[in-house]
């Protein structure tokens, strides 16, 4: 029993232009605890996102279903906080405003999350006065500040550099530490998935499922210096040998 | 020294700007002083200024000015005040552009101007015909110019507000019209444009007043400095509607600009 379930969730889309129909997800279960930090690792057209999406309640299934806290997901809501991979700041609100557009959020906690964010002094900047870091820690404050059931991120930081993609992850992951908010964490990145996570599930190619789940147990706090350590070498050998297997088979997929 | 899309600076900018404007009135002047066109064609640029101020200082031009500024603005208000819920609505939700869709566009392009005889039937020539050739002329346009901006609103956006709680009435409200309003107000600006074509249209057929009339009336007196004054007219109160517009944007969507 899982505080999220996803059972035997088919996703299929129809084909374009008289094609065959594209079955992006097939039969896929997860079952995610409370509290629990999870990372959906795979290639690029996987299904991952649409896995995601489905969890969010912005796509519906096929067949299956998704259980949130006993709750059947039917649309999307403010109990599952979503930061997507573009900037889907609202430009005419600012900072703080963005943050304040969600039903549950408060003025004092809205305070909280803005200096928790390190986005003291921007509060009244618009988005296109921000750097691409900030947008996504605002998004993030903005989903948080709902006190979601579950956080679901989709590639969030997919865009950003090397360097601010770095502290971005140490940003999250701290306040998982202090709040062990729920988290599904889609990623294409190896070493984000391993970092971040408890729990690492690669999917497979067309059609998507879940083809392995890895526990990652390395102790929190997790310093970033843990990615440099024998144990994470380890898990980032394991896993790339499980994601490449899919990367190729994609990559033969599409030469066909 | 032209490099593509290369900004220039603000002075240069108000320089170039202004030398059109003196190259155009010398060009003028050089047309008329020197003789090479009819004065019964054209008046030279000291004449038609001179016969500019006696209109305002002794036939009262500035009552037709107010009454063609008053007539455009109305119809134009009318206008937007039915096309822009109106586009609105069709822009957000599918069945009701649907529905809408295919005979404004047919309607789109009838003419105002074509109208105008059957206005005068209808509505007479007093202000109503006046104000509904405004309407015509304005209202298709801005309906579907607002409905393809309300449209294309990005579709991130509405999934994050979704995520966020919003429902259907809340994406419209929070999310399309916010968004959409700069560009709206920029459809506005440009729609104000062209119902300045269509009043002096409506003026110039069974009139007794507005700078239409007043061009028309010149006419019949073969006073063509009379007739380039008042077109002058137009296009300067186009410019300064139009600066009033565009600063008014930026003031109130400092997001966009």
């Amino acid at each position: 029993m899982g505080f999220l379930r996803v059972e035997s969730v088919t996703r299929t889309f129809p084909g374009v232009a008289d094609g065959p129909p594209t079955q992006a997800l097939d039969r896929t279960d997860l079952s995610v605890e409370d509290n629990d930090f999870i990372s959906i690792l795979g290639p690029s057209g996987c299904g991952k996102s649409t896995l995601l999406r489905i969890v969010a309640g912005l796509d519906v299934p096929s067949s299956g279903r998704v259980m949130l806290d006993g709750e059947p997901v039917s649309r999307p809501g403010p109990d599952r906080g979503m930061v997507f991979q573009s900037y889907t700041l609202f430009p005419w609100l600012t900072v703080r405003q963005n943050i304040l557009f969600g039903p549950r959020a408060t003025d004092a906690a809205v305070d909280a999350l803005i200096a928790r964010v390190g986005l003291r002094g921007f509060e009244n900047h618009f988005p296109k006065m921000l750097s691409g870091g900030m947008q996504q820690r605002t998004a993030l404050a903005r989903a948080l500040a709902n006190d979601p059931k579950i956080l679901l991120l989709d590639e969030p930081f997919g865009a950003l550099d090397h360097q601010t993609r770095s502290l971005m992850q140490e940003l999250l992951l701290g306040i998982w530490e202090a709040d062990r908010k729920t988290v599904l964490f889609v990623t294409h990145d190896v070493d984000e998935a391993i970092f971040m996570a408890n729990r690492v599930a690669v999917m497979s190619v067309r059609p998507g499922r879940i083809k392995a789940e890895t526990r990652i147990d390395l102790p929190h706090p997790r310093h970033y210096t843990v990615k440099t350590s024998p144990e994470f070498s380890r898990y980032k050998a394991e896993l790339t040998e499980q994601i490449r297997a899919e990367a190729v088979k994609a990559a033969q997929m599409e030469s066909v | 020294m032209l490099e593509p899309l290369k900004p220039v600076s603000r002075g240069a900018k108000i320089v170039l700007g202004a030398a059109f404007f003196v190259l155009f009135f010398a060009a003028w002047a050089l047309a008329t002083f020197g003789g090479l066109i009819d004065g019964m064609f054209l008046k030279d640029p000291l004449y038609t200024l001179r016969i500019g101020w006696d209109l305002f200082a002794e036939f009262d031009f500035i009552q037709d000015v107010g009454v063609t500024i008053w007539r455009v603005i109305g119809g134009f208000i009318l206008a937007a005040i039915v096309a822009v819920p109106l586009g609105i609505a069709m822009g957000a939700f599918k069945p009701v552009e649907a529905f809408f869709e295919p005979f404004v566009s047919f309607a789109r392009y009838l003419p105002a101007s074509a109208f105008i005889p059957l206005l005068i039937l209808w509505a007479g020539v007093g202000e109503t015909q006046k104000l509904l050739v405004i309407f015509i002329g304005s209202v298709f346009q801005i309906i579907l110019m607002v409905a393809v901006i309300v449209g294309s609103t990005r579709r991130d956006l509405i999934e994050a507000a979704y995520t966020l709680g919003a429902d259907s009435a809340g994406i419209v409200r929070r999310v399309m019209l916010p968004g959409a309003a700069p560009q709206i107000a920029e459809c506005l600006r440009l729609v104000l444009g062209w119902a300045w074509t269509y009043v002096i249209v409506a003026e110039l057929v069974g009139s007794s007043s507005g700078i239409g009339h007043m061009i028309m009336d010149s006419q019949r007196l073969l006073d063509t400095g009379q007739m380039i004054f008042g077109i002058f007219c137009i296009g300067v109160i186009g410019l300064v509607s139009d600066l009033a517009f565009k600063w008014a944007n930026q003031r109130l969507y400092p997001w966009a600009f």
